[in-house]
């Protein structure tokens, strides 16, 4: 499939301003990881990878579900996740997506149809053919779209959902974030073939791969492949981008060089489109600079939010295994006071 | 009154689901035009079309995967694993996904799916076709656990485990579906997550769950014949785990053993035996005897097969001895 980037010039403000809170979303993310107040050991920021999640959720509509992989922080904000509750989810607390149980790779919002981010590489991508399922079976016209990266093109799991999806024409997209590292490995020290969408070819479904510092380019392939989804047609869009940091946030990639990074984040979505909108006159300096420092001070005060937010209760440790009319499960400590409790 | 066989008993459970509920769906391997590989759903996509009853690829992990999504979004998936051996190659999808989204997701969304297996001897089928997996699943918190042992319970159970807001495994048992019974499916079942007492005696307890059931009150039968009267426990399931009963009886009783089909070693008779030696001790007599399947693969051989697994002589031979002077 051919895609014709540059189409949707006026939707560009509004993307450029997704991208731009992204940013400034996980450089808070950082943040607070080097101040040592999130709750997770891991955290995977998705900088430089902004337009994929930009681009791609511009083309879905209100009742459409997703999942995501790991680097997912972006993707969910972009669908209308409220940053202060995700700070606070990142950091453990009470106020978070998931009363702090889930952090960064197991955020999720039924509300907004976020089936939830997976810390298992391609873990979440068959949930989206049970959604596709469902949706159509209900007749509600909503799309899945499972995001994983390059990295979860090595499972098998991706190869069995992308088949059930083409052989029952599923509403689903599969959408991959070609980010080029699965941690440390470049992709073509993962794969022989780096042309990842032929793979969705093979299989029978609408494929595209498209360049992921142009988020017009993405939306417009982004919207192509939805609208054949919701006929019935699933697909497969890979997105090229560069992960501007390391996997995790204490990885220094050491197995890439200065020159290559440098040559990477020279490839920025943000600046892209900031000097698009210039060129064509959609936006003034004054108003980026404005809109920038608006997206800086909102995305400043999520960490007030999460710093200042409770810990989870104690007691809420035994929530939630199961339904909540269930027993919970019996505590260890009680079972050993049970013991020896006797005589 | 009707006479139903395991098989037929599962079947109209699905098919009774299906038609108070347009949300259950069917899905696995052969489960539509075939009517599974066992039987059990045959004729379903007659009557329920094919949107209902789907027939999938070979592609275990993905199975699972889309009814957790489909559980996520509304449908009331029952996915079918042709066998409990290949419980493996849905793993993640079972024990990272389906048992980990409600607490992970800090309760916004349960996975109300079940997934229906058969495991166990009996059928010569080999040493990847015949195992007691159960232990994989109770181990993992987050997932239920049925084990159907009567026909009764077949139909009951499945139909709980439909209702269930979260994921069930269900494994039956291959060598129980041409088992019949006599069953009035409208009688109230038992509550979900209760055990049942088979047969009642003063002398030993015996704790069991499916197919060994059988196994159990067959030995309890031939000690009674030599003066030891045995009381039977059936678990019908084993998350939730109905431990008042088994502690009631114990407590009364003062000897235990435990019968699993599945091997010995970090078993589910080893979590029993232990529960009750820890929590009834001062009632017992002897120790809590595990009475289970051989660390060993199962063997194609039949002599081999049905050695690797307790059958009523271990189980009667086990019981006498524990009772020692009487036997």
């Amino acid at each position: 499939m051919h895609v014709t980037p540059g189409a949707s010039n006026s939707a560009l403000p509004a993307l450029y301003r997704t991208m731009r809170r992204i940013r400034s979303f996980e450089e808070r993310v950082g943040e607070l990881f080097v101040r040592g107040q999130t709750a997770g050991s891991m955290l995977h920021l998705s900088i430089g990878e902004e337009a994929a999640a930009a681009g791609v959720t511009a083309a879905m509509g209100p009742r459409d579900t997703f999942t995501t992989h790991h680097r997912g922080h972006g993707i969910f904000l972009a669908r209308g996740a409220d940053p202060a509750r995700m700070m606070a989810e990142i950091a453990g607390k009470e106020a978070g997506y998931c009363r702090g149980k889930g952090g960064s790779m197991h955020i999720a919002d039924m509300g907004l149809g976020h089936l939830g981010a997976n810390a298992i590489v391609g873990g979440g991508i068959p949930a989206v053919v049970g959604a596709g399922l469902s949706a159509r079976h209900h007749g509600t016209g909503a799309i899945s779209v499972a995001f994983f990266g390059d990295g979860a093109t090595g499972q098998g799991i991706l190869y069995e959902s992308m088949n059930m999806a083409a052989l029952w024409g599923l509403p689903v997209l599969f959408v991959c974030i070609n980010n080029q590292y699965g941690m440390g490995t470049r992709i073509d020290q993962a794969t022989a073939n780096t042309a990842l969408h032929e793979r969705a070819l093979a299989f029978g479904l609408e494929g595209a791969t498209v360049d992921g510092v142009d988020v017009e380019a993405v939306a417009d392939a982004a919207r192509t492949l939805a609208d054949a989804a919701r006929a019935g047609r699933p697909g497969f869009l890979a997105v090229t981008c560069y992960r501007f940091y390391g996997h995790a946030r204490k990885d220094k990639s050491p197995y890439r060089s200065p020159e290559e990074e440098a040559e990477g984040r020279a490839r920025d979505p943000l600046a892209r489109a900031r000097a698009r909108l210039l060129e064509t006159g959609l936006a003034t300096e004054a108003e980026l600079e404005a809109l920038d420092a608006a997206a800086d001070a909102e995305m400043d005060a999520t960490i007030d939010f999460a710093v200042a937010a409770g810990e989870p209760p104690l007691a809420s440790m035994f929530r939630d295994v199961f339904d909540p009319a269930e027993p919970e499960p019996e505590p260890v400590r009680a079972r050993i006071d049970r013991v020896l409790a006797r005589e | 009154m009707i006479e139903l066989t395991y098989r037929d008993a599962l079947r109209q459970a699905l098919a009774d689901a299906m038609t108070e509920d347009p949300d259950v769906v069917v899905l696995g391997e052969e489960v539509g035009r075939y009517g599974g590989a066992y039987g059990v759903t045959r004729d379903l996509i007659r009557d329920f079309g094919p949107d209902r009853v789907i027939d999938t690829p070979i592609s275990e992990a993905a199975i699972v995967g889309a009814a957790v999504g489909a559980a996520m979004t509304g449908l009331r998936p029952v996915a079918e694993l042709m066998y409990v051996d290949f419980i493996g190659m849905t793993m993640d999808q079972l024990g990272n996904q389906a048992a980990k989204i409600r607490y992970m997701f800090g309760g916004q969304t349960g996975v109300p799916m079940v997934l229906r297996t058969q495991g166990g001897t009996g059928r010569s089928a080999g040493a990847q076709h015949s195992q007691s997996l159960e232990a994989y699943v109770m181990h993992t918190p987050g997932l239920r656990l049925a084990m159907p042992a009567t026909v009764a319970d077949a139909y009951h159970l499945l139909r709980q485990a439909i209702a269930c807001p979260d994921p069930v495994v269900f494994i039956e048992h291959k060598a129980l579906y041409t088992m019949k019974e006599t069953v009035d499916l409208a009688a109230e079942p038992p509550p979900w997550g209760r055990a049942a007492v088979r047969r009642e005696g003063g002398d030993l307890v015996i704790v069991s769950y499916s197919r060994q059931l059988y196994h159990a009150l067959e030995a309890a039968r031939r000690l009674a014949e030599r003066g030891i009267e045995a009381t039977v426990i059936d678990l019908r399931t084993l998350n939730p785990l109905d431990f008042d009963t088994i502690r009631e009886r114990v407590e009364a009783i003062g000897r235990a053993m435990v019968v699993s089909e599945g091997a010995m070693t970090a078993g589910v008779a080893a979590e029993l035996s232990a529960r009750i030696a820890e929590e009834c001790f001062d009632f017992l007599e002897d120790p809590v005897v595990r009475v289970a399947g051989e660390d060993i693969p199962i063997s194609v051989s039949t002599a081999l097969e049905a050695g690797s697994v307790p059958g009523p002589e271990l189980i009667a031979g086990t019981a006498a001895r524990m009772l020692g002077g009487r036997a």
